[in-house]
């Protein structure tokens, strides 16, 4: 009997390995060509002082020590940091609102529909709504603080509140995202491990320590990956609140490095990509924790 | 076959065109297509470009006119892309310094010549406006006075009357406050509306020419000058001659607090007139005054920005954008677009009909005769465009926290330094 094996052409030989790689082909020639080329042409253009139409002078590292006094660079990245710590209370409280809802009761799909709701609109909706909302005197909040004799606030007016008052209409679609993460999770928890954590005596916040949240892990891996990346991208909001003020004070760094560089005055592309720079070195350090853990999840489970 | 049938085409083209030619009084035999991108997105502009495209294609048959009209706020960035891409042959764009990264980097065709020739007789006034490194680089179609516009029944209820000078204003100004209303509406959200009382306190103060020193960046930011004008700012804002609460609104929604007489005057561009009457305000309400006289004896200068067309350096069709450019500013054409079914403006041509509106006369009254000083074309268009943009956001950060100036003014003087 002649080997069959040789009758196969080298295609059929190495099937296993050619057809993913034709599969994977176009989408990685465009991830390369819109996003890992670009990475890099940033990098190369927050060396110049380019105003987008001219020629393009070559000035060192002039951008990043110009970037180091500037004051609204600092603003940018103290309100990117309160973006990050405060927007991570959408995971507890999209918990929290995911417990609540995953009972049986009539009608539950129909509350977790309206709970889930603002995740689907525009952010751009939810902008507006909110600058509503806020609006002093004639907007539902301050109705409701001078019902109760307070003074009227005006929240994105004021440079010390404006950026969370933005914050807080985030929250509303991120802690609807959240929970949905949760609802699923919650779906996959084991009957018979709730049981046995009964059976040992263990209700209430015990029983949600130590028996539910541990088989939440990966819901809660995955809402904390899409948080972080969503304080993170945070643009939108700001752009229709605020627009970035009052006098500047609401930016973060993807906004400003939109005002430097592509924006009605804005004419300084090596300024802007200096600033996307700095937000991707910052995103950097998240993107490879998350690629690490994820890494070591892959292994453990090998084992 | 194919040729013959060719040549015959090309022949009977040709007779069409030369009667089309004569028809149209010797308007050339412009053939081709005449891309146009136009930025007057509102209806109004729209109602206006539209019409014009239709009727230079009608006077010129051989040519296609292509127009594209992209939304006014959209333009501003995408200009960029649109002149160093594929660029069309006319454009809309603004006056002074706004143009000028598009001059230095080439992407404007320099029509003096045009100019030279006598293409755009009547025009001489604004020459200037569009004067760049001894060049002109466009034409301008149509601008529009400043000036305060105020609700006449409530100076009427409250005895007042146009002041002419500071003392008047800052009285005339106690008196409405006392009536528990404020002087002047302003959304300064978007910021720009700043500029403009930056602009005309600081004309009054320190004159036209020092404005324009301090817009070139040869005057330190903070020079007591600079400082004289803020000092007149903060007399307004300390007695609440602003509503409150205005960075929070846009120029159009601080509308309503004229409108419900909640204040009384507002310091705007002609433009607003058009939405104060859609508001339900009637010409008997409403009425305009030149910005009072604050140092005796300086003349006085105005705001009035001026839109304009030009010829893009990459333009296939350089024929029949010169005609366009021509067609547009010629004194009937002027007349036309401007008058109150188009944009309601003022004409650049002087030998054009100004339409018979109150505030448009008003308007071309003040600026032809009492703004000896000169003519600025706005904050964000005489200061280069980052400068501008640093300097209105510390006015607007000066109008809600005026101890706030030093620091304001320092950052000004930074900027200036690095700008310049």
């Amino acid at each position: 009997m002649g080997d069959g094996r040789d009758a196969q052409t080298w295609m059929q030989r190495n099937k296993m390995v050619v057809t993913p790689i034709l599969f994977l082909l176009p989408g990685f020639l465009f991830f390369a060509v819109y996003v890992i080329i670009p990475i890099f042409q940033s990098f190369q253009i927050s060396l110049y002082e380019w105003d987008g139409l001219g020629e393009a002078t070559f000035v060192g590292a002039r951008n990043y020590q110009e970037l180091l006094t500037d004051r609204n660079f600092e603003i940018s990245l103290w309100n990117n940091l309160k973006w990050l710590a405060l927007y991570l209370l959408a995971i507890p409280a999209g918990l929290f609102i995911a417990l609540f809802l995953n009972q049986t009761v009539v009608g539950i799909r129909l509350y977790k529909s309206l709970f889930f709701f603002p995740f689907v609109l525009s952010q751009v909706v939810v902008g507006l709504v909110f600058s509503w909302f806020y609006l002093p005197r004639e907007g539902l909040l301050n109705n409701v603080i001078t019902f109760f004799g307070f003074e009227s606030v005006n929240i994105l007016g004021d440079p010390t509140l404006a950026t969370y008052g933005i914050i807080a209409a985030g929250l509303w679609p991120q802690t609807a995202y959240c929970m949905i993460l949760y609802l699923t999770g919650l779906n996959a928890v084991d009957p018979e491990q709730v049981e046995a954590g009964r059976l040992d005596g263990a209700k209430g916040w015990k029983m949600l320590w130590h028996v539910i949240l541990p088989q939440l892990k990966p819901a809660t891996f995955i809402a904390f990956v899409v948080t972080i990346i969503g304080a993170l991208r945070s643009f939108d909001l700001i752009s229709i609140m605020t627009n970035g003020g009052p006098f500047g004070s609401t930016r973060v760094l993807s906004f400003y490095m939109f005002e430097r560089a592509l924006s009605e005055f804005g004419f300084r592309m090596g300024y802007g990509s200096a600033i996307a720079v700095v937000l991707f070195m910052i995103m950097l350090v998240f993107i490879g924790y998350f690629l690490w853990s994820m890494y070591q999840e892959e292994r453990e489970a090998r084992r | 076959m194919r040729s013959i049938f060719k040549t015959g085409a090309a022949a009977l083209a040709a007779a069409t065109m030369l009667s089309g030619a004569a028809l149209a009084e010797g308007h050339t035999n412009l053939e081709g297509t005449l891309r146009i991108t136009a930025d007057m997105s509102n209806p109004g502009p729209r109602a206006v470009i539209e019409g014009l495209a239709a009727e230079f294609g009608e006077m010129h048959p051989n040519l296609e006119v292509e127009l594209t009209v992209v939304d006014r706020e959209a333009w501003k960035t995408q200009i960029r892309n649109a002149l160093s891409a594929d660029p069309p042959d006319v454009i809309n764009w603004y006056a002074a310094n706004r143009m000028g990264p598009y001059v230095d980097a080439g992407l404007f065709m320099d029509i003096s010549e045009w100019w030279d020739a006598g293409d755009y007789e009547g025009l001489e006034s604004v020459r200037g406006a569009m004067t760049m490194n001894d060049a002109q680089w466009g034409v301008p179609y149509t601008y529009y006075q400043w000036g305060v516009y105020y609700r006449e029944d409530i100076f009427n209820e409250l005895g007042l009357s146009e002041p002419t000078t500071w003392e008047e204003e800052l009285a005339n100004c106690q008196v409405i406050v006392d009536s528990g209303r404020a002087c002047y509406t302003i959304g300064t959200r978007f910021l720009w509306t700043a500029g403009g009382w930056f602009d005309y306190l600081n004309m009054r103060t320190n004159g036209f020419d020092f404005h324009m020193q301090l817009a070139l960046g040869e005057v330190p930011w903070t020079d007591d000058r600079v400082r004289a004008t803020f000092d007149n700012w903060r007399t307004l804002i300390d007695m609440g001659a602003f509503i409150e609460d205005h960075q929070t609104y846009s120029w159009q929604e601080a509308l309503p607090f004229m409108v419900n007489g909640q204040a009384t005057a507002y310091l705007m561009g002609n433009f607003a007139v058009d939405q104060l009457r859609n508001a339900g305000l009637t010409d008997d309400q409403l009425d305009f005054y030149q910005f009072p006289i604050i140092t005796e004896g300086l003349p006085q200068g105005e705001d009035a920005p001026t839109d304009t067309f030009h010829v893009p350096s990459g333009a296939q069709n350089v024929e029949a954008a010169r005609a366009f450019l021509q067609f547009v500013t010629s004194p009937d054409v002027q007349g036309r677009i401007n008058g109150p079914d188009g944009l309601g403006q003022l004409p650049v041509n002087a030998n054009a009909e100004v339409a018979d509106d109150e505030f448009i006369q008003q308007g071309f009254e003040m600026l032809s005769q009492n703004a000896t000083g000169g003519i600025a074309q706005f904050f964000d268009r005489d200061f280069p465009a980052e400068m501008a943009s640093v300097g209105m956001e510390g006015l607007q950060e000066f109008m809600v926290f005026p101890d706030n100036l030093d620091d304001i003014l320092e950052r000004l003087e930074a900027a200036r330094q690095r700008i310049y």
